[in-house]
């Protein structure tokens, strides 16, 4: 008892703006960002639902979709959105080095996840099945690349991150930053999920 | 487990934002994720069930996913009331529902159109 008022002090010394927390507005706004990135997706999947039959005499989804390479992508990216959020429980101990490591880890995962999607696509257009080939696959490139290009730039971002953690430590600005990234990252995880489902799972069955 | 008890019965608020998950609530969301993965990647590769059923256990392991990850992940519960964010959520699904079923819903019934 005594141990956790001790921490509980230490934790409000350094964070002690009680209901007013400055984060908490910014963690609001990213929320309403990301919900806004939740109806662009939205439409890039009516899309590709109401297209995915128009194959213009090109190869199908059953066809074309390698289910291996689809599984290792889902399983990193569910690992990375864990590790993300071992980050988050590492900065709320306070602990630098654990929570800039988990990070790499994320960003590590990431990186194969986006490895993997680029060997993809790149096999799917040595194949023949490029962009312009069908309406199916167009909307399929928009579809599945917005959602890479988003991992692309949380990637980017989760960089820069490290580097302001390094320089300047766990202050109030850079746990706003970690807790946002970490939603960022939990939400692509949801989105290919759902890509998961509907794109390769529908496509294949 | 005391300090948790002292966040919720003491100054309310500060700590329960500050707390944001333990690691069991993130190993829990992991283990469920995994699992609720691992289900549909099973039935759709094995053939297990025929087509509605199927689309029917995919699309609802895909939603279950998402609440798991809202609630073991994203804390959606920890926020302080009014919680502006569900109701922000609420709305991006209302959008995605009728955004995503009206153009099903257009494209089946006028195949003539294109």
């Amino acid at each position: 008892m005594a141990q956790s008022v001790a921490h509980k002090g230490k934790h409000s010394a350094d964070h002690d703006h009680g209901h007013h927390d400055p984060n908490e507005l910014k963690i609001l706004g990213f929320w309403f960002f990301l919900i806004s990135d939740v109806i662009l997706f939205s439409v890039l999947f009516a899309t590709y639902i109401v297209l995915r039959q128009n194959t213009a005499g090109g190869p199908t989804a059953e066809e074309l979709f390698e289910m291996p390479g689809v599984i290792a992508e889902t399983f990193i990216l569910l690992t990375s959105s864990f590790t993300s959020g071992l980050a988050v429980l590492a900065m709320n101990r306070n602990q630098k080095k654990q929570l800039i490591g988990w990070l790499i880890v994320t960003a590590l995962l990431g990186a194969a996840f986006i490895g993997l999607e680029v060997s993809e696509f790149v096999n799917m257009v040595n194949e023949g099945a490029t962009f312009t080939t069908s309406a199916f696959l167009s909307a399929f490139f928009t579809l599945v690349g917005t959602h890479g290009l988003h991992v692309s730039l949380g990637l980017a971002w989760m960089i820069g991150l490290m580097i302001q953690l390094g320089k300047r430590g766990i202050t109030e600005t850079t746990k706003g930053k970690v807790t946002v990234i970490s939603l960022y990252w939990h939400f692509l995880d949801v989105i290919w999920i759902f890509l998961l489902t509907i794109v390769y799972l529908m496509g294949v069955m | 487990m005391a300090q948790h008890k002292t966040a919720e019965t003491g100054s309310h608020g500060h700590d329960s934002h500050e707390g944001h998950g333990s690691l069991k609530s993130y190993v829990t969301g992991f283990v469920l994720s995994i699992v609720l993965t691992i289900i549909p990647l099973v039935i759709v590769l094995n053939d297990l069930l025929n087509r509605t059923a199927t689309f029917v256990v995919i699309f609802v392991a895909a939603v279950l996913q998402l609440v798991v990850q809202l609630f073991f992940f994203m804390h959606i519960r920890e926020t302080e009331k009014p919680r502006w964010n569900v109701m922000g959520l609420v709305l991006g699904i209302i959008i995605l529902i009728t955004v995503v079923g009206g153009s099903i819903w257009i494209m089946e019934y006028n195949k003539i159109g294109y």
